[in-house]
C-alpha cells in the first residue's frame, strides 16, 4: 500500500513527484475495459522536460512552468505568489468571487463528505493528492497565515505550511487536477466550493504571474481576442469554412441550405464554439438546417469573436473572461438582434448566460438563450417532420456540467431525445447529478507532454465507466450506439477517449451532437445523416 | 463567586452575540459577486425543482414571470438546519456522530430560553411558577437539558474519536479541532456536574438566572457549578471566533451562493452595483491583465490588447 501523501509535502524541496499512479491502482473499469494489465502504459515525461520545468507533483504536467534558476528567482515567485494570494481577498481586485471564496476559506469542517462525490478523487483510487479538500486546505492553511497574517495560535487552529517555492509550483499544477465541476461542492453540508477554490487558484497565477495553461491563454482566449477565434479562423476563413458546409449539408440531406451572415434585426444570432465548424462541421450545418426548416430569422455574426462562443477565461482569468463575454455582447448589439442564442457548448451556455449576467451592463444586456430550449420548442410543436425509426439505435445521453448541474438547462434535450430516439437510456447518475467528462475546464484541449494519458486515465474515467454501463446490454460491434453530447468540449472529450480505448472500431460506440439526431430523423432529409464512420 | 459568574454568563453571551453579528455583517457588506449558482435551486418552479431545472429551460425566459417558492426553499433548508440532510445522505458514518451533536446543542439553546422564561417568569408571577405550570416547565427544561447535554456530549465523544482514528480525517485535523471538540466535553462535562452534585440548600439553575437577572450577590454558587458556567460562557464567546460559526456561513452560502439565480436586469439595483463595481482599480501585475491601479475594470474589460495584432 502507498505511503498516504501529507499536506506538508507539498513543501518538499526535491522536485520528485508527490504521487505516481499505476494502472492496477486506478477505479476498476466494466467489460470491455476491465483489465488493467491491458491498459495502455502511461508515457513518461522526458528527462528534457523534468529537467527544465516544474513537474514534482504527480505523473505529468500541465502548464509547463519553467524552473528558476537561482534561489532569488524562487523568492521572487513565491513573493509574487503571496501578493496574488492578498489580491484574492480584496473588493478591488476580486469582487467578482470574494465572498464565496472567503465563506470557503472560513467555514469547511474538514469532514471530507465531498471526497467520493469528486470523480478524480475515485477514479484515481482515492489517491490523497486528488482529494478535492486536499488543495483547498493548503490554500487555507496559506489563507490564515498569509493574508489573515496569522501567528503561532492561528497555526495551532488552523494547521501550519510551509511556504516555499516548490509549495507554490506544485499549487500550480494542482489547480489543473481539477474539472472545475463542482460535484464536490453540491454535497457540501456547509456549502463550501473546492471548485471555487481551484478557480481561482488558477486566477492567482493567471492574473499576478502570467502562469496559465497555453492551450486556453495564448492559444485560447488571446488567440480569439487577436483574430476572432480561438481556432485561429478568421471572419473570412470562417464564411468559406461555412459555405464548404451548406454545400455539404445540400449534398447529405437534399436540403438545400445558406446560413445567413450579418442579418441586422434577426429574431436569433447562433454563436457556435467554432471549434465545432473544423472538428465536426456537422453540427453547425444541421443547426443550419433545422433553423432554417423551422422557419427562424436567424443569423452568424462575423465579427470578431462574433463567430466563436468559447470563452475560456471562464477557467482561469476574469480579465479574460469579461473582455470575450463584452465582445459577444456587442456582435448582437451591432446587429440588433432580439436574442443570443448558444449553439453545444455547455462553457460558453455557463459563461455568457449565467456569469456574464453580472458582467453585461445596460445595453449589453442582450437576451441570452440556450439552443437546447430553441430546439426544443422546435421540435415538441410539431414544426419539423420528424420519423424516429430512424434513430433505432441507442442513445444515451450526457450531461455537459456547465449546462446541467452550474445553469439548470437539465429536460429541453430530454424531451427532445425521449421523442426522437426509441432505444434512448440514460446514464446512472444523470441530470444534476451527472459526472464531468473529465474534459472539463479546459482539459478537452490540453494535451501537452502526456496529459492526455492523466485525463483518459484519471479524470475521464468515471464517465467512461458510466458510458460502458449505459450500453452494458448492447456492446456488440454489431450494433451502433450514440453518445449525445451537447457540448463542444464533451464531445472532444469522448472523441479522444473512444479513440483511445478503441471503442469504435471494436464496439460500435460512436459520439455527436443533438442537432445531428434532430435531422437524421427529418423526414425531409436523405436518410442517413448520421454516417456511422468515425470523426 | 455570583460577581464572576454573572459577569462570565454577560461577558460569554455579548461576545458570542457581537461576534456572530460581526461575522455576518462581514459576509453580508461583501460586494455582489458573479453568479455561482448550484442545480437544483429549490426556490425555482417546483416542476422543475424535480429534475433540478431552471428558468432557463424556458423559451425567452425573460419575458416570464419568476417564481420564488419560500415553500420549496424551506422543504429544504428545514431538514438542513435540524437533521443534516446533506450529511446523512453523503456521509452516513459521520451523520451518526453529528447529527446527536448538533441536535444536542440546538436542545440545549432551547433548553437555555426556557430555563430564561421560567426565571424572568418566577421573578414577574411567582405565584403562577409556584403552581402547575411551573412544575411542567421545570419538568419539560429538565428533560430537554438532560437529552441535549446527552446528545451532545455522545455526538462530541463519536466525532472527536473518528477524527482521531479515521485516516481520512486525520490528516486534516489540527490540534485546534481536537481542542474544539474537547473543550466542548470538558465545558458540559463540568457544567453537568456542577449542576448533578449541588447540595440540597445551592441555588437552582433559574434561581441563578434570577440571580443574574436582579445582580444577587448574596447567591452562593458552589465552585463546581461555577466552573462549568464560566467554561460554558467562554465556548459560547470562543465559537464564533473559529469555523464552528458555520451556522452563519451556511446561510450564505446557500443563499448567497448555491441559491442564488436572481437576474440582472436593466436598471435594477443589481446593475447599479455593478456599476460600482468596475468602477474599481485593481493592481493584478501580470501584463496581459493591464491592470496599473489607475485603469478601472471597465477600461480593463472593454480593452483588447490583441484588437488588430497579426496572428
Amino acid at each position: 500500500m502507498k505511503d498516504r501523501i501529507k499536506l506538508t509535502d507539498m513543501s518538499r524541496q526535491d522536485r520528485k513527484p508527490l504521487t505516481h499512479l499505476e494502472n492496477e491502482d486506478l477505479m476498476p473499469l466494466p467489460y470491455p475495459l476491465d483489465s488493467p494489465e491491458k491498459d495502455h502504459a502511461w508515457a513518461i515525461l522526458s528527462e528534457k522536460v523534468t529537467g527544465s520545468v516544474e513537474c514534482g507533483l504527480d505523473d505529468t504536467c500541465a502548464i509547463n512552468i519553467p524552473q528558476p534558476k537561482t534561489k532569488e528567482e524562487e523568492d521572487e515567485l513565491v513573493r509574487k505568489f503571496l501578493a496574488g494570494l492578498d489580491k484574492l481577498f480584496t473588493r478591488e481586485n476580486n469582487w467578482t468571487f470574494l465572498q464565496p471564496l472567503v465563506l470557503s476559506m472560513e467555514h469547511c469542517a474538514k469532514c471530507q463528505t465531498c471526497s467520493q462525490a469528486c470523480h478524480i478523487f475515485e477514479a484515481s483510487g482515492n489517491d490523497e493528492l486528488y482529494r478535492p479538500t486536499f488543495r483547498s486546505e493548503l490554500v487555507r492553511r496559506l489563507y490564515f497565515k498569509s493574508v489573515k497574517h496569522g501567528g503561532a495560535l492561528s497555526a495551532w487552529q488552523h494547521g501550519d505550511i510551509e511556504i516555499n517555492w516548490p509549495l507554490v509550483a506544485r499549487l500550480a499544477e494542482l489547480a489543473y487536477r481539477c474539472n472545475l465541476c463542482r460535484r464536490c461542492a453540491q454535497t457540501c453540508p456547509i456549502g463550501a466550493d473546492n471548485g471555487l477554490v481551484a478557480h481561482e487558484l488558477r486566477k492567482l497565477f493567471s492574473q499576478e504571474l502570467g502562469i496559465n495553461a497555453k492551450e486556453c491563454h495564448d492559444n485560447g482566449s488571446v488567440l480569439q481576442l487577436k483574430v476572432g477565434s480561438s481556432t485561429g479562423m478568421s471572419s473570412l476563413v470562417v464564411k468559406d469554412n461555412i459555405e464548404f458546409i451548406d454545400e455539404d449539408m445540400m449534398d447529405r440531406t437534399g436540403i438545400k441550405v445558406e446560413t445567413p451572415w450579418d442579418v441586422e434585426g434577426a429574431d436569433v444570432l447562433l454563436i457556435h464554439n467554432a471549434g465545432e465548424i473544423l472538428a465536426w462541421p456537422e453540427n453547425p450545418g444541421a443547426f443550419a438546417l433545422v433553423l432554417s426548416a423551422a422557419g427562424i430569422k436567424w443569423t452568424l455574426s462575423s465579427e470578431l469573436a462574433g463567430y466563436d462562443s468559447i470563452n475560456y477565461g471562464l477557467w482561469y482569468d476574469d480579465a479574460q473572461f469579461a473582455r470575450v463575454a463584452i465582445k459577444h455582447a456587442q456582435a448582437a448589439k451591432k446587429l440588433g438582434v432580439k436574442k443570443i442564442v448558444l449553439g453545444e457548448c455547455g462553457h460558453a451556455h455557463k459563461a455568457l448566460s449565467v456569469i456574464a449576467d453580472r458582467v453585461l451592463t445596460g445595453d449589453l444586456n442582450i437576451p441570452r438563450e440556450s439552443s437546447m430550449t430553441l430546439l426544443r420548442d422546435i421540435v415538441m410543436n410539431g414544426r419539423l417532420t420528424l420519423d424516429p425509426s430512424r434513430n433505432a439505435f441507442p442513445v444515451t445521453l450526457h450531461d455537459p456540467c456547465n449546462l446541467v448541474r452550474l445553469m439548470g438547462v437539465v429536460e429541453p434535450q430530454r424531451e427532445i431525445v425521449r421523442k426522437i430516439c426509441p432505444e434512448f437510456r440514460e446514464m446512472e447518475p444523470h441530470g444534476v447529478d451527472n459526472y464531468c467528462c473529465g474534459g472539463g475546464s479546459g482539459f478537452a484541449i490540453m494535451s501537452g507532454n502526456n496529459f492526455q494519458d492523466w485525463r483518459f486515465h484519471v479524470s475521464g474515467r468515471k464517465k467512461m465507466e458510466q458510458v460502458l454501463n449505459a450500453f452494458a446490454d448492447c456492446m456488440d460491434p454489431s450494433i451502433n450506439k450514440y453518445i449525445c453530447a451537447p457540448c463542444s468540449n464533451c464531445k472532444g472529450q469522448f472523441r479522444d477517449m473512444l479513440a483511445y480505448y478503441d471503442l469504435w472500431n471494436k464496439n460500435r460506440i460512436l459520439y455527436g451532437g443533438l442537432v445531428e439526431l434532430i435531422v437524421n430523423c427529418m423526414v425531409d432529409a436523405k436518410p442517413g445523416f448520421i454516417d456511422w464512420e468515425w470523426h | 463567586m455570583s460577581v464572576l459568574v454573572y459577569l462570565a454568563l454577560g461577558a460569554g453571551t455579548a461576545v458570542f452575540a457581537v461576534a456572530t453579528a460581526a461575522r455576518a455583517w462581514m459576509y453580508a457588506r461583501a460586494p455582489i459577486h458573479l453568479r455561482w449558482e448550484l442545480y437544483p435551486v429549490p426556490h425555482e418552479d417546483p416542476e422543475k425543482v424535480k429534475h433540478g431545472g431552471s428558468y432557463f429551460e424556458d423559451k425567452d425566459w425573460w419575458t416570464r414571470k419568476r417564481h420564488y417558492n419560500l415553500a420549496g426553499e424551506l422543504r429544504v433548508m428545514v431538514p438542513e438546519m435540524l437533521f443534516l440532510k446533506a450529511l446523512r445522505e453523503f456521509n452516513r458514518k459521520l451523520w451518526y456522530r453529528s447529527f446527536p451533536f448538533h441536535f444536542g446543542l440546538y436542545i440545549l439553546a432551547g433548553t437555555c430560553g426556557l430555563v430564561f422564561v421560567a426565571a424572568v417568569a418566577g421573578l414577574a408571577a411567582p405565584a403562577l411558577m409556584a403552581g402547575p405550570l411551573g412544575t411542567i416547565l421545570q419538568w419539560v427544561y429538565t428533560v430537554s437539558g438532560v437529552a441535549g447535554m446527552a446528545l451532545a456530549m455522545v455526538g462530541a465523544v463519536g466525532l472527536l474519536h473518528r477524527r482521531l482514528t479515521d485516516a481520512d480525517l486525520k490528516t486534516y485535523t489540527t490540534a485546534g479541532d481536537v481542542f474544539n471538540l474537547l473543550f466542548f466535553l470538558v465545558a458540559f462535562g463540568v457544567l453537568t456536574a456542577g449542576i448533578l452534585l449541588r447540595s440540597p440548600g445551592d441555588p437552582s439553575v433559574v434561581a441563578l438566572v434570577q440571580g443574574l437577572l436582579t445582580f444577587d450577590r448574596t447567591l452562593q454558587v458552589p465552585g463546581l457549578l461555577a466552573a462549568g458556567i464560566v467554561l460554558c460562557a467562554l465556548l459560547a464567546a470562543y465559537i464564533p471566533l473559529t469555523h464552528m460559526s458555520h451556522f452563519v456561513g451556511k446561510y450564505f452560502t446557500y443563499h448567497d451562493v448555491r441559491w442564488n439565480d436572481q437576474v440582472n436586469l436593466r436598471g435594477s439595483a443589481i446593475e447599479a452595483k455593478l456599476t460600482e463595481y468596475l468602477t474599481y482599480r485593481p493592481n493584478w501585475s501580470a501584463a496581459h491583465v493591464g491592470a496599473d491601479g489607475k485603469r478601472t475594470w471597465a477600461d480593463i474589460a472593454t480593452t483588447n490588447p490583441w484588437e488588430g495584432a497579426k496572428k
